[in-house]
């Protein structure tokens, strides 16, 4: 496989590329989607489709260059790695390498092991499917009681965000530890259960394993779109379309057609809907060390802005005490930048008043790509952040 | 605000050795935005006061060690998807810091925030002169618009005469 570059300098070049698109039978992988002209289209071409692409494009005199001899040596290397740091698959989650990234198919192996292991605590719940397919499901941790009032974390609906699924990865474990020698969120259980979703937009992480590492949407394909995927954080019904998304879909933050056109938001917003009872709702990311809440689409402040500040302040301070890591923290649209159709902003709306949204790890220098080694600290200094707001919604029950 | 010139900012920073934490140097500087203008890199005027660490030693082990390589270095992904960065390559991994600011500079708006996502693409050139030359193909990940976009630079480097990008 050759990866090829081509910069479309006119609009029949760029025609020229997109019918490329819609050669299924040549099984092209665009690394970089055409968008507009002077924008560089990466086109990942398996070897027998080679000569047709090049013949396609040198027949309207479109220049390439190519970018990547040969990918299949990168991708060996790759996946050398990962067979390298995960070459004992465990048996149980004793054994699991929380400190090493992985797979969906391991990370969903873990949780059948945690279900497993723990029959009577962890359940798994499958809430819908993506646009691929694929199963989306939600650990529940409950000691019992019926519909308690409940907290809710999701982690990796931005694919490419890996040290959030890892960190979820860690924080499944965590809860059943702590239940088992009744410490930590044991108390926690005993009142509210914990819903977890670790993998929320499973066919953008898929994607990011095999093709492209920085995608962080979702994989939809919908009428009239030159481009593929969704921003899935700006496609909940708060403030939809409005400034702070945009209506391209080539761009990271396309809104998509309308509110929850992609399963992996409809899923949840009609899970929390008919649970009815969900009290505290996190939503994480990274990167940039911040914690905030409601809202991105509107300068207007929540009505519980200073609850929710003084929340955060507590939160943030309990992270920092581990590592010395310093988080900022605020609205969104005052800490980050205008953001419309958030998942935080729809569950705030909703009624759950402990809405935050987390960006962990780091604040630039590794940036997606942060280093494995941290994944652990980066876990466990979120953990003592989502204690402190799992504990004031217990206390502060409405 | 700066009528009919546009936008200046005057800084008070910090700046920390990334390769020794416990090493800060203070700076000031002086930002010009011009107004309107999304084709011309901002005017930066930086003040360091005090000094920096003597990288010698390492300088001119690394400038050796290229200049001795028998096949010009090619590298891809670095970091690589788990974060990785081999030892052998860290200093290319900072240089294409150094090349990617001078891009980010280029390429800064108010509404801007950039840094460097991974460097997917480097290539020694060898060159006739003392100097060495690595092509690069940096993505930047800007904040606001959250687009990760690939770009080319060259970066020359010397050890005494430091890293430039040729125009």
């Amino acid at each position: 496989h050759q990866v090829l570059r081509v910069v479309p300098q006119s609009d029949e070049e760029l025609q020229k590329v997109q019918e490329l698109q819609d050669l299924e039978h040549l099984q092209l992988d665009f690394w970089l989607e055409p968008r507009k002209l002077g924008q560089p289209v990466d086109i990942r071409v398996p070897f027998r489709s080679l000569q047709a692409v090049k013949v396609h494009l040198e027949a309207s005199g479109v220049s390439y260059s190519i970018m990547i001899e040969d990918v299949q040596a990168l991708l060996n290397e790759e996946k050398v790695e990962m067979i390298r740091s995960s070459r004992h698959r465990s048996v149980d989650t004793a054994t699991f390498n929380y400190e090493a990234y992985h797979t969906i198919d391991e990370i969903y192996n873990f949780m059948d092991m945690l279900v497993a292991e723990n029959p009577n605590l962890v359940s798994k719940l499958e809430i819908g499917r993506s646009t691929e397919n694929r199963p989306l499901y939600v650990l529940k941790f409950s000691t019992g009681g019926s519909n308690r009032p409940a907290i809710w974390i999701d982690t990796g609906i931005h694919s490419r965000e890996w040290v959030t699924q890892a960190s979820g990865v860690w924080f499944a474990k965590k809860i059943v530890e702590d239940h088992a020698n009744n410490e930590g969120v044991a108390s926690i259980l005993e009142t509210m259960d914990i819903f977890l979703e670790i993998v929320t937009n499973p066919d953008g992480f898929a994607y990011t394993h095999t093709t492209n590492r920085m995608w962080r949407k979702t994989r939809s394909k919908h009428a009239g779109a030159i481009c593929v995927g969704v921003d899935p954080n700006r496609n909940w019904d708060a403030g939809f379309g409005d400034a702070g998304a945009s209506s391209n879909s080539c761009s990271e933050t396309y809104h998509g057609p309308y509110p929850n056109s992609e399963p992996e938001v409809k899923s949840i917003v009609d899970f929390v809907k008919s649970h009815g009872n969900i009290k505290a709702f996190v939503s994480i990311h990274s990167y940039s060390q911040l914690l905030l809440y409601p809202y991105g689409y509107t300068e207007t402040p929540a009505p519980d802005e200073q609850e929710l500040h003084e929340v955060s302040a507590k939160a943030v301070a309990a992270l920092s005490s581990l590592y010395g890591t310093k988080f900022t923290y605020g609205s969104i649209i005052t800490t980050i930048y205008r953001a419309s159709g958030s998942t935080v902003d729809w569950t705030y709306n909703q009624g759950i008043k402990y809405s935050f949204t987390f960006e962990l790890r780091d604040t630039g220098r590794y940036g997606f790509l942060l280093p494995a080694k941290q994944i652990v600290p980066t876990a466990q200094e979120t953990w003592l952040a989502l204690k402190v707001i799992m504990e004031h919604a217990r206390d502060n029950m409405y | 605000d700066i009528d009919g010139v546009g936008h200046k900012y005057y800084l008070d920073l910090e700046l920390e050795d990334v390769l020794d934490n416990d090493r800060t140097v203070n700076c000031t500087a002086e930002v010009l935005y011009h107004l309107g203008s999304k084709t011309s890199a901002p005017d930066v005027q930086l003040t360091v006061q005090g000094e920096l660490r003597s990288t010698e030693e390492a300088d001119k082990e690394f400038y050796h060690r290229i200049r001795s390589l028998e096949k010009e270095l090619v590298a891809e992904n670095i970091p690589d998807s788990h974060g990785n960065v081999p030892p052998e390559l860290e200093p290319i991994h900072l240089l294409a810091w150094a090349a990617s600011g001078y891009v980010i500079w280029q390429n800064s708006t108010e509404n801007t925030n950039f840094n460097l996502a991974q460097v997917k693409h480097v290539k020694q050139v060898k060159r006739n002169d003392e100097d060495l030359q690595f092509d690069f193909v940096v993505l930047l990940h800007e904040m606001v618009s959250q687009e990760v976009l690939p770009w080319q630079v060259t970066l020359l480097w010397h050890p005494q005469r430091g890293a430039r990008v040729p125009q």
